[in-house]
């Protein structure tokens, strides 16, 4: 029966072993070329007095044509009696990795393409190596230009037994090894004559053999719905807030108790939205729907909605990942990343490198400092907030990642596990800058009897036009009137100084709150009430603040909705409230809190 | 899930991320069957809303018939309609149709030209007002740093090429040779100022898919693409000089379902009747590479 769902499969392997030519055979016997297109290159490569070749069916481009190679990852169709294919032609040239990996990660099966008369080249191990780690779980492997061997059997099967040890470290095991020839289409559709030893099936048979990838096992995982973004679209008269995403795997239904990760809200599932689909009470997944609660809670975009009853994923900073690495520049240490995993965002740094492989031969690494284009390694990394997700043998789509170096995806990386450790980055940059940390003669103790009170930093918190600007200057104000010594700071003074040089990358903000963070150090150890009103920080922006501004104190007050829930304020305003009675307010809070001790 | 569910899925998913990542989105809306599927794709993603506005360039050589129904889907769907086009190349008849220019000059003044300096906001835009009923000039002068275009990879070898969102430099230039990985979902949503990026929902669609999604949805499609008696069907939209008509009776959306899956174009090229693909060999690359959809 014709199987109406389309397969996507990727062809690689090292370059010149053949790839256009299986693809250009598979196109033009199977009939799947458009009408003439054979006729046209033939007529083409007569012109040009070329010898016709089967690649230059693909050869689509002007400039891949002058270069005769595969540059990127060109998508041909075909059709066989069973099903269509999509098959993605991945290039062999290392330079062009990151196009093969394009290619590779949305196939569901993978064509290795080896030379009979080379063997096993450096791309052949490393493609293996690529998509064992892409997730890629069907592998056929394709000895071609056999003629170039004789049709030789035990040419065949050596190849078959060096391939087959390479890919037993990587615990992948091919479906089928199949000898071909690809040029004058032996064993690509039709049956070979020339190697009556081989009695396996055909290449088109092999791959209209593999069973698609069935959502029976998908949906049986527990719910992963990863929030890609929450619509309230008021002002075309639609009330409904909606939490959209797809589900990336399990299934859920109106009345489900469900939770929101890493903030840990819950909630139960009031409707499931859809336009122009009748009423729906469940999803599953795959599909991409929207969600409505039945009790109004604040979630950002990217958290991980799941069920309450079911097997939770991990929480936590610090992982362990396997990682290929496709960027210009290495990655390295004391960078911030921005690492997207499912539809999360956040910052991220390399803590160490444990081993970086040689892919060719797998042979490990250890010792280097850095992971360099093309390389595969195994790495430690930290995120500056806090993650959910599963290791990728459980649950691949919420265990994988990619890293954004300089406004391009510059690696993939698949999650291993959790990494405990007794302090993180920030905390250890903390504990090293305070060793060194040098002062004058004068002591906080002497400051504090000086000025009548102690040193603090005050962050005024919230969602936009709250007026939390206008609470912090009415506090300077009050204090100042006491003489005490107290400093606001306007962070648009920031940043169109000390910040300017920063590149908006993150959405979040992590450099701008680090380099605050530095600067409240310095100023709280001045002595000062130093006080700012930040917008658009999240609870880790704020723990992070308290952080770096050790040992000194902080004081948050946050204004308006959705106050942090986990890192708490110490004092949590509506919005709106007049700024003098905001401010008074904070002064009785410090009083209580003995900051001003000096004074009474 | 069936294929076309899939495909459904996978398109929604694609214009949520760019709603979510581009402040200044744009849709480009042909009036053709490809970019109404996906203009229903977005109501589908954003539940019966389209959250950004939906530009068209007119060359003012598109049958009368494809701005009529533009105007009046407009009107009932309450959409955010956009044109622009390139009023100096009008006024001073440098064209095709005028005698003046080859084909492919003529589409690179009417359409590459018009939509670079329409996207950037150099040249007038022109917005319909739903209280006038009418179009009005658009106050909004910023330029668009993610547009969201209908572009299958069926269609022509450099589309095959294409990336799902695919970066365009400050001159608009597409780098063929050197595109960002798109692995797992993840696409390039980080761009440096001044350049924008090209978003494809469609691209892993084909003809067929379009057009089995088309009668599963009942999505009002233009009656230019049936024959109405003559004989005779548009397979693809563009400009009354350049497009040609192709022999058949498929007068309803199964009868093209069925045309395309086991008769005569089976294995025809959809775009075969666009005159302006075959001129200098690789006319449609060259094109794409000055910024033509």
């Amino acid at each position: 029966m014709f199987d109406q769902q389309r397969m996507n499969i990727v062809i690689v392997g090292h370059v010149d072993h053949g790839k256009s030519t299986v693809i250009g055979r598979l196109l033009a016997d199977t009939g799947s070329l458009p009408q003439g297109k054979l006729e046209a290159v033939k007529q083409q490569c007569l012109a040009n007095a070329r010898p016709f070749e089967y690649a230059f069916l693909l050869d689509a481009l002007k400039d891949e044509q002058a270069q005769g190679i595969t540059i990127d990852a060109a998508r041909c169709f075909f059709k066989s009696n069973k099903r269509h294919y999509i098959v993605l032609d991945a290039p062999g040239h290392i330079e062009f990795l990151k196009n093969m990996v394009t290619g590779a990660a949305t196939a569901e099966a993978a064509l290795l393409v080896i030379d009979a008369k080379e063997g096993v080249q450096e791309n052949t191990k490393r493609h293996g190596y690529l998509v064992s780690m892409l997730g890629i779980k069907k592998l056929v492997v394709l000895v071609n230009k056999m003629d170039l061997v004789e049709n030789s059997q035990e040419a065949f099967e050596r190849t078959v037994a060096e391939y087959t040890a390479f890919l037993a470290k990587l615990n992948l095991e091919p479906i089928a090894f199949i000898p071909a020839s690809a040029r004058s289409g032996e064993n690509i559709v039709s049956p070979s004559e020339t190697m009556p030893w081989y009695h396996g099936k055909t290449v088109l048979g092999q791959l209209d053999a593999l069973e698609p990838e069935g959502e029976t096992e998908k949906i049986k995982a527990p719910l992963r719905f990863p929030v890609q973004d929450v619509y309230k679209f008021t002002a075309q008269g639609d009330d409904r807030r909606i939490f959209a995403g797809t589900l990336e795997s399990g299934q859920v239904s109106v009345g489900d108790e469900v939770a929101f990760l890493p903030s840990g809200k819950q909630s139960r599932i009031a409707s499931v939205e859809a336009f122009n689909e009748g009423p729906k009470t469940t999803a599953q997944a795959g599909q991409a729907v929207g969600f409505t609660l039945t009790t109004q809670v604040y979630i950002p975009q990217g958290e991980l909605m799941v069920k309450v009853n079911e097997v939770q994923p991990i929480q936590a900073r610090r992982f362990r990942a396997n990682l290929f690495w496709m960027g210009k520049a290495p990655l390295i240490q004391g960078k911030d990343y921005k690492l997207k995993l499912a539809t999360r965002r956040v910052p991220v740094r390399l803590v160490e490198v444990l081993n970086v492989l040689d892919a060719s031969d797998l042979r490990s690494v250890v010792g280097k400092q850095m992971v360099e284009r093309h390389d595969v390694g195994e790495c430690l990394f930290e995120t500056l907030k806090p993650i959910a997700f599963d290791p990728s043998a459980l649950i691949d789509a919420t265990g994988r990642f990619v890293l954004v170096d300089d406004f391009e995806i510059a690696g993939g990386g698949i999650i291993l596990e959790k990494v405990e450790s007794k302090e993180t980055v920030d905390q250890a940059h903390v504990r090293k800058r305070e060793q060194a940390w040098s002062t004058g003669y004068i002591s906080a103790a002497n400051r504090a009897a000086a000025c009548l009170h102690h040193a603090k930093f005050v962050v005024f918190s919230g969602p936009p036009e709250v007026g939390k600007r206008k609470m912090a200057m009415e506090l300077e104000r009050r204090l100042f009137m006491e003489r005490r010594n107290v400093y606001y700071l306007s962070d648009a003074n920031l940043n169109g100084g000390l910040d300017q040089d920063i590149r908006v990358l993150m959405r979040d903000k992590s450099e701008e709150v680090r380099r605050l963070g530095e600067l409240a150090r310095i100023m709280t150890d001045a002595g000062l009430i130093f006080i700012t009103a930040l917008g658009g920080a999240d609870e880790y922006d704020l723990l992070q603040l308290k952080t770096l501004n050790l040992p000194n104190e902080i004081l948050v007050v946050h204004v308006g909705e959705n106050p942090p829930e986990q890192f708490k304020a110490d004092l949590v305003l509506p919005a709106g409230i007049d700024p003098k009675e905001a401010a008074e307010k904070v002064y009785q809070l410090m009083s209580r809190y003995q900051i001003l001790e000096y004074f009474i | 899930m069936d294929h076309l569910d899939r495909l459904e899925a996978q398109s929604v998913y694609i214009l949520r991320e760019a709603y979510k990542e581009f402040k200044n989105l744009v849709m480009l809306w042909s009036i053709g069957k490809d970019s109404t599927v996906l203009l229903w794709l977005a109501r589908k993603a954003f539940f019966g809303h389209v959250p950004f506005p939906l530009l068209h360039i007119d060359t003012h050589f598109k049958m009368p018939e494809m701005i009529a129904y533009r105007d009046r889907a407009a009107k009932e769907w309450r959409l955010n309609i956009v044109y622009g086009e390139n009023k100096e190349a009008l006024e001073k008849k440098l064209t095709y149709p005028d005698g003046n220019l080859d084909r492919l000059g003529c589409c690179k003044n009417l359409k590459t030209e018009a939509l670079k300096h329409t996207l950037s906001g150099e040249w007038p835009r022109w917005r319909f007002d739903h209280n006038l009923g009418q179009y009005a000039p658009d106050t909004n002068q910023e330029a668009y740093t993610g547009v969201i275009v209908g572009v299958r990879a069926d269609e022509e070898g450099s589309r095959s090429k294409e990336r799902v969102f695919s970066p365009r430099d400050a001159q608009n230039d597409w780098d063929v040779g050197d595109q960002p990985p798109e692995l797992w979902r993840q696409y390039k949503t980080d761009f440096a100022p001044g350049t924008h990026l090209r978003i494809h929902p469609l691209l892993e669609w084909t003809e067929l898919n379009i057009w089995e999604y088309v009668e599963r949805e009942k999505i009002p499609i233009i009656d230019l693409y049936f024959d109405q008696g003559t004989g005779q069907r548009c397979r693809s939209l563009g400009c009354w000089p350049c497009t040609g008509k192709v022999d058949s009776t498929a007068k309803t959306v199964p009868e093209i379902i069925e045309e395309l899956k086991t008769g005569k174009f089976a294995n025809i090229a959809e775009r075969s009747g666009r005159a302006q693909d075959k001129e200098g060999g690789g006319g449609l690359e060259a094109l794409r590479r000055q910024g033509y959809m």
